[in-house]
């Protein structure tokens, strides 16, 4: 008797053993999902970055499709060229992904990205989100959230961790009239393969953004990985939705668990008072409110 | 086709007839007639290529570089602060190998703001890799970017090449061009087809993480293929002189050399004021001659040991400064000259930042200034030319 098969996600698999990512990489996972939806039709660039390090040492190369490093700020520079001289080679059909971090996305990436956002180049653009600079020792970044601890916001008598909200990279991106953006998390692999698929058929500039815990640098346990990639989605600390040419959707409502269960599995927040925690609920239900009553009127 | 132009529409000519087919490139004065001219050769179909209107300089590079890597014939042009923003990704490009093709019209750093020519922002990037060519007239800028992509592209090279013209003397002033029959260039200039590229089906990783134990062998065929390069430059003109029918004289073109007592080296759009003095020198029986540096990387080390054993005395004119030291093609060339037992005396002569003038008057002075400098055989330290406020006149 065949047995049904219980996921739509391929199971050719695209990034084989070898990657030396830690124990419970969230990365890992994204550019695994990210090629099972994109097939191997696929060229990746990639900055400085854990990814930059994780196929393994010269001449080893634990994924099945051919990846060009670039320099950090560079990422959709480089996808800018792979894509014109695809073109001029006629092989217009190859998807080229640009695969970066958060630090290479939204601090110093983000002027290429802009320019190549506003080119329309034809290309996929995928932010993988552990939320600081972790290949270099988990300093904060841009997209780092309010209120946790790294190497840059410590704790300790000063109470220096982060003060300042994550930059907002979805709005970014939809300010330039992407034809396609999308969250995606770990946690959510159909969800997450699904929009993939979705973004290959849309021509232009597409934009993923991809949350992707690391147990090092959030100070958490590397088994439960899913668990904190899910009650990120369940908590709506990390919404997952889709924006098609300007109309958002929530792909997954999550069932509203207070943030508190999802951020007393990660040390980065053990320092947080309990107004620390109420500020934070507040601010999630506030914006997760104004999304769904952005969902409910489309264009 | 005969046809009277700017060096940077020369520039731009020498992109078309080499077929580049990927161009990335940011305006910045005075570069931008070489970007506009080819964005309007891609837009009216005269040339086959994608143009990226990228956001910066940098992203410039590392388009060309990942287009190159792809398997495209790529340039871009820029010119100062464009380069120097460049500096990261110069260097991913040769240690990518990727054969990129630019224009750099040389033009001062600010502060304070110019516009003008000098070469700091060249010299610059001396340590990136790249081949520098210095280019004299527009003919030659045209014919050195030709030439750049068959040196460039070479099995035995695959490193990329940078064309230095002067900012306005040549970028902007017109002159008479031979652009090229594009068939005679097809057949100099094949098509560009890298053994290894980026491409579906072949995953391999371009430009991974090495261990300490394997760095520095990718450095050492990078030396070697600098090394290759300096042949190439060569077999390369010889091969163009054939097909075409001009010359520009190798590594280091000397001008009246032979039986020189004092040469003057010099690199860009100076050279051609210095061949006048050289000739009205010599009408009044003074031995002297013009070493003009074509290329300072690879730098032409042995053409130097082999002048240096004809002449008394060489005057070394820099058109940029490393405070703290001298001039780097003073430094260089009296590095290249060390070993030898018997040497000639060398001084610098520091002129030209920021567009100022190098009149034929203040290159006669030099001229004989060396020619005493020689005589008296004293160690001359390096000299500032025609600067306010010091007490030597040199106009």
């Amino acid at each position: 008797m065949a047995l049904t098969p219980r996921t739509t996600i391929p199971e050719e698999e695209y990034a084989y053993p070898g990657s030396t990512g830690c124990p419970g990489c969230g990365a890992n996972l994204v550019m695994r999902y990210l090629l099972k939806g994109l097939g191997d039709r696929t060229i990746v660039t990639i900055p400085a970055c854990c990814w930059a390090v994780m196929p393994g040492y010269w001449p080893s190369h634990c994924l099945k499709i051919p990846m060009v490093y670039c320099a950090f700020e560079a990422t959709a520079a480089s996808l800018s060229g792979i894509r014109a001289a695809l073109d001029v080679r006629g092989e217009t059909d190859v998807t080229v992904v640009g695969f970066a971090g958060d630090g290479g996305t939204v601090d110093i990436g983000l002027q290429a990205l802009s320019g190549a956002a506003e080119r329309q180049t034809d290309a996929i653009y995928v932010m993988y989100d552990n939320e600081a600079y972790m290949n270099t020792g988990i300093q904060r970044s841009g997209s780092t959230p309010w209120g946790a601890w790294t190497t840059t916001t410590p704790v300790g008598d000063a109470k220096g961790f982060k003060r300042e909200p994550k930059k907002d990279i979805m709005r970014i991106m939809e300010a330039h009239d992407v034809p396609y953006a999308a969250t995606v998390s770990v946690g959510h692999p159909e969800d997450f393969v699904k929009k993939v698929r979705k973004a290959k058929e849309v021509s232009g500039f597409r934009f993923i953004h991809a949350y992707s815990p690391c147990p090092p640098g959030w100070r958490m346990n590397p088994m439960k990985t899913i668990e904190v990639a899910r009650l990120a989605v369940d908590s709506r600390i990390f919404p997952l939705y889709e924006i098609v040419n300007g109309d958002l959707t929530i792909t997954r409502k999550g069932k509203g668990v207070p943030v508190s269960e999802y951020l007393s599995l990660q040390g980065r927040f053990a320092h947080l008072s309990e107004e620390d925690i109420a500020k934070i609920q507040i601010g999630v239900d506030e914006a997760f409110a104004a999304m769904e009553k952005r969902a409910a009127t489309k264009n | 086709m005969r046809k009277v132009m700017t060096g940077n529409y020369a520039s731009a000519y020498g992109a078309k007839v080499s077929r580049a087919e990927v161009i990335a490139a940011y305006p910045i004065t005075p570069q931008t007639s070489i970007v506009e001219k080819l964005a309007e050769f891609v837009s009216s179909g005269e040339m086959d290529a994608k143009f990226i209107p990228v956001e910066s300089e940098h992203s410039a590079m590392a388009a060309c570089i990942s287009a190159s890597i792809a398997g495209a014939r790529t340039y871009t042009a820029t010119s100062s602060h464009g380069l120097t923003l460049m500096h990261e990704v110069l260097i991913w490009a040769s240690s990518a190998r990727a054969p990129v093709v630019m224009t750099n019209v040389s033009r001062a750093m600010a502060p304070p703001w110019s516009v003008w020519v000098d070469h700091m922002d060249s010299v610059a990037q001396r340590d990136t890799g790249w081949m520098q060519f210095f280019c004299e007239s527009n003919q030659e800028v045209l014919d050195t970017v030709v030439m750049a992509y068959k040196i460039g592209e070479s099995r035995d090279v695959m490193l990329p090449a940078m064309i230095i013209e002067d900012a306005f003397i040549l970028s902007h002033t017109s002159e008479p061009v031979d652009v090229p029959d594009q068939e005679l260039v097809d057949s100099f200039l094949p098509g560009y087809d890298p053994e290894i590229k980026l491409e579906v089906g072949r995953p391999m990783g371009f430009g991974s993480l090495v261990r300490p134990d394997q760095y520095m062998e990718f450095r050492y065929k990078a030396m070697k293929a600098m090394d290759s390069a300096h042949e190439r430059i060569l077999s390369v003109e010889d091969e163009f002189k054939r097909a075409f029918g001009r010359s520009y004289g190798g590594l280091l073109d000397e001008y009246e050399c032979e039986d020189a007592d004092v040469v003057l080296v010099v690199a860009g759009s100076a050279a051609g004021t210095a061949r006048e003095v050289v000739d009205s020198m010599r009408s009044r029986g003074i031995r002297v001659g013009l070493a003009r540096l074509r290329a300072f990387r690879p730098f032409p080390r042995d053409e130097f040991r082999t002048l240096a054993k004809r002449v008394r005395g060489i005057a070394v004119l820099d058109r940029s400064y490393t405070y703290g030291a001298a001039g780097a093609f003073y430094t260089e060339i009296c590095g290249s000259l060390y070993p030898l037992v018997e040497r000639p005396t060398v001084k610098n002569y520091v002129a030209g930042l920021g567009g100022r003038d190098i009149t034929p008057g203040i290159l006669e002075n030099i001229f004989k200034d060396m020619i005493d400098t020689t005589e008296r055989g004293e160690a001359a330290e390096p000299e500032w030319v025609d600067v306010e406020g010091l007490e030597r006149r040199w106009r």
